[in-house]
């Protein structure tokens, strides 16, 4: 009983304390510079009166909708081919570990110099930052197939062909959603970096705008809090995909 | 009822299975093991064969080699006069209840090898085995909904479903409780009873192998060899108490090695 209602108490009690304290601080230390909630609030209110709130975060969705949706598209089978040809992974995993420390900050400079100021870039920047995580995702997904499954799909006559898509994919899937997951919030992290540089529109470019013209902390901070929240809301939305009954099974322990 | 059983076995004596002096090797580490040493056995169409041994002795090595999931280092191994060259859906190896499918449901996986045939065919073959092996009802249950013997019917129910004319069972109720394992025992006897497949069936339980099979080939420790063939003739159902059934089993104890009393 206690236990429900506790486990929606203890958040929202962090949460108040949190701004409380942030209140407190503002008035105590009589800074000019640092907006107090409220005046976060109402920053809020005016993105909206603007209009500019829907279309801002809009943009970031997009953004890294169409980077990831690459990412995903051309991760996947790239893992899948790696993890399923011993030999060709062994030959690109070198190169493959000396691009993925890169930060994808680093490829900024080449991003412009290949696709310009403006989405594209932002997008390629995205779809690089996730790319890795799918593809090194789902070739460990792959190699972690019990041989019984491989055995038994060969067992029952599949050609290579249908035994990778009915028997391998499905069986390396947990593995792959969980890389899709750390993508995901890897392209929301580099979204709003992108956006500071390559873009005039979206979170990150609200934050660095706000920022350069007016010194407008209430807003920087209003950005800063719908970053934090979206990529909760899509953080809790993947995990909705660790539920579907054909991955359960790869996701509680048995 | 009783007799027809046991004397259909008799009757067919085509051979299905033959294994000649087949050796297995690995190496490992630059040093090979010797896991297999002139294996000789034959197999008659529909004859239930258990292949006895002490855990790691190398039975499942022999079963893989069957199977035509490795290959023997040398010897033959023919089935129908054919030699092995690799796994075949005539003869489906069935795992211990692991070697279900769980991204697939109960139908899911029984018409996993179905895959040339018409939809009405396969559903109607879907129904047949889902009813044989006792899993109505649950016909779009995940197999982690199910319990360790349930899953256990479910792979074999997936392997019967391709009407293959052997099975390979590699311990299959190993990971099962007792009583369970018993129940599935039994359940495996009404199946063999009423497809009549020649089924290879690896353990390392003498009880079970007495209950079960035909014959049972008893290896010793690595190098595993055939140390003795036992012909079980007693019908089914078998009664396990039956003076027979004891004389039989005791006698494997002593062939092994093991004393009587705990």
């Amino acid at each position: 009983m206690s236990g429900r209602w506790e486990k929606y108490f203890w958040p929202i009690f962090a949460i108040a304390l949190f701004l409380g304290l942030w209140h407190i601080g503002v008035i105590v230390s009589q800074t000019r510079i640092f907006p107090a909630p409220l005046d976060v609030v109402k920053g809020l209110q005016e993105l909206v009166r603007k209009g500019l709130l829907i279309s801002y975060v809009g943009d970031s969705l997009l953004r890294v909708g169409v980077g990831y949706s690459f990412a995903i598209a051309l991760g996947i089978p790239t893992g899948l081919i790696l993890g399923w040809y011993p030999s060709s992974a062994t030959a690109v995993n070198p190169l493959i570990q000396i691009m993925r420390p890169i930060s994808p900050l680093a490829w900024i400079p080449l991003a412009i110099v290949w696709f310009g100021i403006g989405n594209a870039s932002a997008i390629f920047l995205i779809f690089l930052a996730s790319f890795f995580p799918v593809v090194v995702a789902t070739v460990n997904g792959v190699r972690n197939v019990p041989p019984m499954f491989r055995n038994a799909g060969q067992n029952f006559g599949l050609s290579s062909e249908a035994l990778l898509r009915r028997v391998i994919f499905p069986a390396a899937l947990p593995q792959v959603l969980v890389g899709l997951r750390i993508a995901l919030g890897i392209a929301w992290l580099v979204v709003v970096a992108a956006e500071m540089i390559a873009v005039d529109s979206g979170l990150g470019y609200l934050i660095i705008d706000s920022r350069n013209a007016g010194k407008r902390y209430d807003l920087v901070i209003a950005g800063m809090l719908l970053i934090g929240t979206i990529g909760l809301a899509l953080d809790i939305g993947i995990r909705r995909m660790e539920r579907w009954k054909s991955v359960r099974w790869g996701f509680t322990n048995e | 009822m009783q007799q027809a059983a046991s004397t259909a076995v008799e009757k067919s004596t085509k051979t299905k299975l033959s294994i000649n002096d087949v050796n297995m090797t690995f190496k490992r580490d630059g040093n090979s093991v010797n896991v297999l040493e002139n294996i000789d056995l034959e197999a008659h169409e529909g004859e239930f064969v258990c292949i006895l041994g002490p855990s790691g002795c190398g039975k499942s090595t022999l079963l893989n080699i069957v199977g035509g999931f490795l290959k023997q280092t040398s010897g033959a191994v023919k089935i129908d006069g054919e030699p092995v060259t690799g796994p075949d859906p005539r003869r489906i190896f069935v795992f211990q209840e692991r070697g279900v499918f769980p991204w697939l449901t109960v139908e899911g996986n029984i018409g996993f090898g179905l895959f040339k045939l018409s939809n009405e065919e396969k559903a109607r073959r879907i129904a047949h085995y889902v009813k044989l092996v006792g899993l109505a009802g649950f016909e779009h249950a995940y197999p982690q909904e199910l319990s360790g013997g349930m899953k256990q019917r479910l792979e074999v129910a997936r392997a019967l479903a391709v009407n293959p004319d052997m099975l390979f069972l590699d311990e299959p109720f190993g990971a099962l409780d007792s009583i369970t394992r018993l129940i599935m025992r039994g359940e495996l006897l009404r199946i063999w009873e009423a497809e009549r497949k020649t089924i290879l069936f690896v353990t390392h339980d003498i009880e079970e192998s007495v209950q079960l099979a035909d014959r049972v080939i008893v290896m010793s420790a690595r190098p595993a060899k055939i140390r003795r063939i036992v012909n079980i003739d007693i019908p089914h159902p078998r009664d396990i108490s039956s003076r027979r059934y004891l004389e039989l089993r005791d006698g494997i104890f002593e062939e092994i090695g093991l004393a009587h009393k705990v």
